[in-house]
């Protein structure tokens, strides 16, 4: 199996300052964001990659430079060779841009409300300039609408319908990749199910690889190959799936996963974790987890650990062994 | 088993529509004790929160109580209204919202809204009702309160800011407590911390609390007792280890089996097929059958089930009695 998606040394860093004339007033310096800080990953052909992470850990910022929506402060993204960021040849661009498509977390806000379902479908097909007759209504098949709906609004549909509708129009592309970003996050869970179960089989029937982006543990664990684990925009772990969950080597996926609610623990009286994620403008020195981190010592505050290879997993703490 | 609290008997909310009269809650019934946690679950449009609602009184019109009561300490409240019930909102049962930044002024320092619920509801002079706003926020773990009690509500994290809502439900010192998806907007490490805080005030102050959400892993972690609803009715009610081990109603069973476990091992997710019946909508019979993988006849003509049919437990006519086998 080879890389299909290779990202370099990503980061991504947002202007966050004051307007202009506060901060002359106010005597104030710019004031930056590091949002994605120098994270390295690849996604193998045909397997799903999740970056987990809680709100503010850069999960969403990676998987829109993925998909190139937002173009990167340095490093790079290679999508099936090419770098799309650089890439001179226009032709070459659209050609492997065509690749990826994007399945957003919220399916009402992601649908346009005053398009027919076969207008949404087709639209990545209308824009790649390949026929579309019957597309819409094949493809609503596929996914386990029926062919009658393509004539229907999306406010006719439900939730889980809808999210089905935004796979579909995925689809229509024919991509090789799909960012998905908490694409179940906004459903009940007997949906969710339902929606987790078709996009596994797609994957294995159309040869698709995911890009999963979720904060939900269990759902990661279902629909994973290997897993990424964000803080602070910077990768502390990564591992194969279950590896990570029988094996964690970095105290904060420690804490994540024993934070985790489970179905079999009655009454479980837990020391909940201590602290919050601290504020990324101003981020904590040398490892980001120190202040919260159970084990640290004093080289936590001062030294910053890179990652390194314990095994199979790739992690960025200097006691993990 | 100590008297109840809150007793809930036959809840029923009717919105009357052009289309009919909607029921999003139906003869619903559930006590909760003193200290005791009774966790209410169920996929959006249940009526959980619309039960929540009625319960504190807090319907928005034309939403309305046809049947039932709630008994508050053995006195029936679901008929006051204006002053009368406002006096028992906040005083005697406090609510928690899923969204801290919205269930808080951001134009009042959150001693100001602190001090001014204890001075409302409570007979205390002002020093002393900023002295208890401390202690509120000091028993739900905010740190350094002399620094933050005159902190404007986006000074705070998500997390300590609903710690600051918690505080204000409990500043007055209620028995009941309606906690409606309270930790559904946290990161699952903050959502940790204040389910554990949750937790250990109700047992130190014997708060009886009601907490909703649609999170079966939190019901299993905090709750003492669950009430699992669909379509406004109550599907099951039972203690939370006998119900997440040997789930009697199908649906129970299904919502517990469509949660990802990876203990299981499976490579596909159980899933109920179809989705939640809209209100104006629902089926004759049981209104879980057309979703049912174990309907029977009796399911469709039948007249609804109620938990008696299963002795209290479970609304089904083929209730799931041992583990299925997964």
């Amino acid at each position: 199996m080879s890389a299909i998606v290779r990202v370099r040394n990503l980061s991504r860093v947002f202007d966050v300052s004051k307007p202009w004339l506060n901060r002359v007033i106010e005597r104030l310096p710019k004031a930056r964001l590091r949002a994605v800080d120098d994270v390295s990953f690849e996604i193998e052909e045909n397997a799903c990659y999740a970056l987990v992470g809680e709100s503010g850990s850069g999960k969403s910022t990676i998987g829109k430079m993925v998909v190139g929506l937002l173009p990167p402060s340095q490093g790079s993204v290679e999508v099936m060779g090419v770098d799309l960021a650089t890439e001179p040849e226009g032709e070459r661009r659209v050609e492997v841009r065509a690749n990826l498509q994007m399945i957003f977390q919220d399916p009402y806000a992601s649908l346009n409300p005053r398009w027919k379902v076969r207008d949404i479908v087709a639209e990545p097909a209308v824009a790649q300039g390949k026929a579309t007759d019957g597309l819409a209504e094949a493809l609503l098949e596929k996914v386990g609408l029926s062919a009658v709906d393509a004539g229907k609004y999306p406010h006719e549909f439900s939730g889980g319908q809808r999210q089905r509708i935004c796979i579909a129009r995925a689809l229509a592309g024919e991509p090789k990749v799909i960012i998905c970003d908490e694409p179940t996050s906004a459903l009940d869970v007997s949906v969710q199910s339902q929606v987790l179960n078709l996009m596994s089989d797609l994957r294995a029937d159309l040869g698709l690889s995911y890009l999963f982006i979720s904060h939900d543990l269990t759902v990661v664990r279902h629909m994973a190959d290997t897993i990424g684990v964000l803080y602070l925009g910077a990768l502390i772990e990564e591992a194969p799936r279950d590896r990570l969950f029988e094996d964690p080597k970095h105290p904060y996926t420690q804490m994540l996963f024993e934070a985790a609610p489970k179905m079999d623990a009655f009454g479980r009286e837990i020391d909940p974790p201590k602290g919050e994620i601290p504020n990324p403008i101003d981020p904590p020195s040398g490892c980001p987890f120190h202040p919260r981190c159970p084990i640290a010592v004093d080289r936590c505050s001062v030294d910053r650990p890179e990652l390194r290879w314990i095994g199979s997993t790739r992690v960025a703490c200097h006691l993990a062994e | 088993m100590t008297d109840p609290v809150l007793s809930v008997q036959g809840l029923t909310v009717e919105i009357p529509g052009r289309r009919g009269i909607l029921r999003p809650v139906d003869d619903v019934s559930f006590d909760i004790a003193a200290g005791e946690i009774l966790g209410v679950v169920g996929e959006s449009g249940a009526g959980k929160s619309m039960t929540g609602n009625a319960v504190i009184g807090l319907l928005d019109p034309p939403a309305r109580i046809s049947a039932g009561q709630v008994m508050l300490k053995g006195e029936p409240i679901h008929t006051t209204k204006g002053d009368a019930i406002r006096r028992i909102r906040g005083k005697r049962m406090g609510m928690i919202f899923q969204d801290p930044l919205t269930s808080l002024n951001p134009l009042l320092t959150i001693g100001d809204q602190l001090t001014e619920t204890i001075l409302q509801h409570l007979d205390v002079s002002e020093p002393e009702a900023r002295r208890r706003a401390m202690t509120a926020l000091d028993d739900v773990g905010i740190p350094a309160v002399e620094d933050r009690i005159d902190s404007y509500p986006h000074q705070f994290s998500g997390g300590m800011r609903q710690r600051v809502v918690i505080a204000l439900a409990l500043c007055a010192e209620p028995e009941v407590v309606i906690a409606d998806e309270p930790t559904t907007a946290l990161d699952v490490s903050v959502q940790a911390q204040v389910l554990a805080l949750l937790k250990r005030l109700c047992r130190e102050k014997g708060l009886a609390v009601m907490l909703i959400t649609h999170d079966m892993g939190v019901i299993a972690e905090t709750a003492d007792r669950v009430a699992v609803m669909y379509a406004g009715r109550m599907a099951e009610l039972g203690p939370v280890r006998d119900v997440v081990t040997v789930a009697h109603h199908p649906y129970t069973a299904g919502l517990m089996a469509s949660t990802p476990d990876a203990s299981r091992g499976e490579a596909r997710l159980r899933q109920i097929p179809g989705s939640m019946p809209r209100l104006g909508n629902l089926p004759a019979g049981c209104p879980f059958h057309p979703r049912c993988d174990r309907v029977g006849e009796k399911c469709r003509h039948d007249p609804r089930p109620d938990l008696s049919v299963d002795g209290g437990r479970a609304a089904c006519w083929f209730p799931l009695t041992e583990k299925a086998e997964t």
